[in-house]
């Protein structure tokens, strides 16, 4: 049962992972994003339709991959919106989450009402990702069955973490992004383009942000409908903030999140808790993330010049 | 100096009726790709608005929660909060009103009262709840506020399950009807529609609210706090106080959201898997209305119009219903960018405009 905890934690975590390393690919780059919700639902839904497409081109167990793909290129449609609302318009970059969110969630709802003739959801998808058993490290006992037998997103997300790692704190560009969040003016002296550095970090965010949606839909959902992303995207942000804008704690943030997420269908099996209603598991993660920032709070302290236009004339 | 003034007044005005214009074109260009006749759709949406007496009685009542909603959240911004976290005082209002409405005996008006008195309260607390996260602990509210509409989501559950269940449903059991604040009489001539009590109190509110940041010096302070807490600090004003009774009044007035509906509306409070998202729509209603009573005011009763009108562009035109959703969040998307307003505007006009 620990096994199969500790696998379920990792698959609920890889949508939020994604989701937060968006988020914080943007925010490091002083960009606010409160749209990850709305990222992910354009994830979920561009996935399920790509998925969907290929699967009539018959490409079978091939459209997985597809409908992650078309998540990743469409969602820019959205990334787009925010990079454009923020940084050439100078909107707050609270009010364009917002409105991310708003829209990502009519705009694919009325897509999916439009194209499947009024239907609520998307047809189910025959071809989902299949877990996928790492070979001779599967077989180790407990810890094979705990890690290595996912999904091939997980191992994805996970892969993801450690090379934006690697990114941000080993290159020069990494370093670049976050000096664009810390203090724009010194890279902006540097001769860098301090606006094409935001842009493609907001554009990458989204992206990024699309693939958890994608997972949802390809590994457990199947299908997509109004309520495929519920809410997962602001426990993201948390995650973000939990995690203090550094993509390994940004990994631990959403593993206990996910970790959260499984314990509630875990733990009701146990004698004891059955006393104590279902609701209270659901409220958790949520109560978790609260004391986590309680404890965190004081110290937590975002990039400098996060949700700060940048303005080369007020340096 | 007067010629400056004049000018952001007038693009003041002017950016939100453009930004209107706008969304709604585009959305009937996105009904015609689409292959739906917009004018049909358009036209099907003003006569649910203002169809029948019945039609517009209820959407007074659609518009209610929105307006409240809006002022909610522009209450919050005057001090430099922002509440995301609407949803969940409206939940807590909505549920302790029910439990008063259920649970205790009383006679009928006082029994309303009292209702909406705990369910105003129960929404307040929950807002200081926001704040003292934020002053205490320094927890960002936008983080804390949707953390806590789960958590007031998920509590609510708990409790109408345990204190006003019905069984078989996934709702509460309806309230007493001493608690119910609706009037008779009027829901007669208004051929069913469900006139309450909201509908007399939301004009002193918005009255209120004008009055308590023009002529209060609690209000004063607040807006010196929204616009510069260190100066406000520096100034002798307690930043964290004053940040604490805002939210009060913000929840407050999301908790009463809840209670109108709860008591005046269904008389049952349902058990969702999710929050209405009357709270995010308030965002953009104080957006869309700058904060001002009166902006406020009027941007609630666009958007609680078109909501209640996008039901009657389903059945009317067969357009699904969100494209007013995508048509909110376009005008809200031109209001925070006014800049893309203005470069589609032709240059003649800005010019005139300056002229003037």
């Amino acid at each position: 049962m620990v096994a199969n905890m500790i696998s379920g934690s990792l698959i609920f975590a890889t949508a939020l992972l994604f989701g937060a390393l968006g988020g914080m690919l943007s925010e490091r780059a002083g960009v606010t994003n409160l749209g990850v919700e709305g990222f992910m639902i354009s994830g979920a839904f561009f996935s399920a339709i790509g998925a969907n497409f290929a699967e009539s081109m018959g490409m079978g167990g091939f459209s997985p991959w597809i409908g992650l793909l078309s998540a990743f290129v469409f969602t820019s449609l959205f990334s787009g919106m925010h990079a454009l609302a923020t940084l050439k318009y100078k909107a707050d970059h609270v009010i364009s989450g917002v409105v991310i969110n708003l829209l990502a969630a009519n705009f694919t709802f009325f897509l999916v009402k439009l194209l499947f003739d009024g239907a609520a959801d998307t047809p189910r998808l025959r071809n989902m990702f299949a877990k996928v058993n790492i070979p001779i490290l599967s077989d180790i006992p407990f810890i094979g069955d705990a890690l290595f037998r996912s999904y091939p997103t997980t191992y994805l997300a996970f892969i993801m973490v450690f090379a934006i790692g690697f990114y941000f704190f080993r290159t020069p560009a990494g370093l670049r992004l976050r000096g664009v969040g810390e203090n724009p003016g010194s890279i902006d002296t540097a001769g860098i383009n301090v606006m094409k550095i935001k842009f493609w970090a907001v554009m990458l965010s989204g992206s990024i942000s699309s693939l958890g949606g994608a997972t949802i839909v390809l590994t457990t959902n199947g299908n997509f409908s109004f309520n495929t992303i519920a809410g997962q995207g602001f426990i993201a942000i948390a995650a973000v903030i939990l995690g203090r804008w550094n993509p390994y704690g940004v990994m631990l943030g959403a593993l206990l999140f996910g970790f959260a997420q499984a314990i509630k269908d875990q733990i009701q099996i146990l004698d004891f808790a059955s006393a104590i209603p279902t609701e209270f598991f659901y409220m958790l993660p949520y109560i978790v993330t609260l004391l986590a920032l309680i404890f965190t709070g004081r110290k937590t302290r975002g990039p400098k010049a996060l949700g700060v236009h940048y303005d080369a004339s007020v340096r | 100096m007067e010629k400056v003034k004049k000018k952001t007044k007038n693009s003041n005005v002017m950016i939100p009726v453009i930004a209107v214009l706008i969304a709604l074109v585009i959305g009937a260009i996105v009904m015609v790709i689409g292959g739906y006749n917009p004018l049909v759709a358009y036209q099907s949406l003003v006569t649910k608005v203002f169809g029948s007496v019945y039609d517009i009685g209820e959407t007074i009542r659609a518009i209610i929660p929105l307006l409240l909603s809006g002022l909610a959240v522009a209450v919050a911004n005057k001090a430099g909060v922002f509440n995301i976290g609407v949803d969940g005082q409206i939940i807590m209002g909505a549920v302790s009103s029910l439990l008063v409405g259920t649970l205790i005996e009383l006679p009928p008006i006082l029994h309303g009262i009292v209702a909406i008195l705990v369910g105003v309260v129960a929404g307040g607390l929950w807002g200081v709840l926001v704040a003292g996260l934020k002053t205490k602990f320094g927890i960002n509210e936008v983080i804390s506020s949707i953390m806590l509409n789960y958590i007031a989501l998920y509590f609510s559950h708990i409790l109408i399950k345990n204190f006003a269940a019905q069984e078989g449903t996934a709702r509460s059991g309806m309230i007493k009807e001493s608690a119910g604040i609706t009037f008779p009489s009027l829901n007669e001539v208004f051929n069913g529609a469900r006139i309450h009590w909201g509908f007399f109190l939301v004009p002193f509110i918005i009255f209120a609210f004008y009055y308590f940041f023009e002529k209060t010096r609690w209000g004063y302070e607040t807006k010196v706090v929204g616009l510069n807490p260190n100066a406000a600090s520096y100034a002798g004003i307690r930043v964290n106080r004053i940040m604490t009774r805002t939210m009060f009044l913000s929840g407050a007035l999301g908790g009463l959201i809840g209670t109108l509906d709860t008591l005046g509306v269904y008389g049952y409070v349902a058990i969702s898997s999710s929050t209405s998202g009357i709270g995010f729509d308030g965002v953009a209603i104080a957006l869309l209305g700058g904060n001002s009573a009166l902006g406020t005011t009027l941007s609630g009763i666009l958007i609680g119009a078109l909501n209640y009108g996008s039901q009657g562009m389903q059945f009317g035109a067969g357009v699904p219903s969100e494209i007013i959703g995508i048509v909110i969040s376009l005008i809200i998307f031109f209001v925070a960018a006014p800049g893309i307003v203005k470069a589609v505007l032709p240059k003649k006009q800005l010019h005139k405009e300056e002229a003037k």
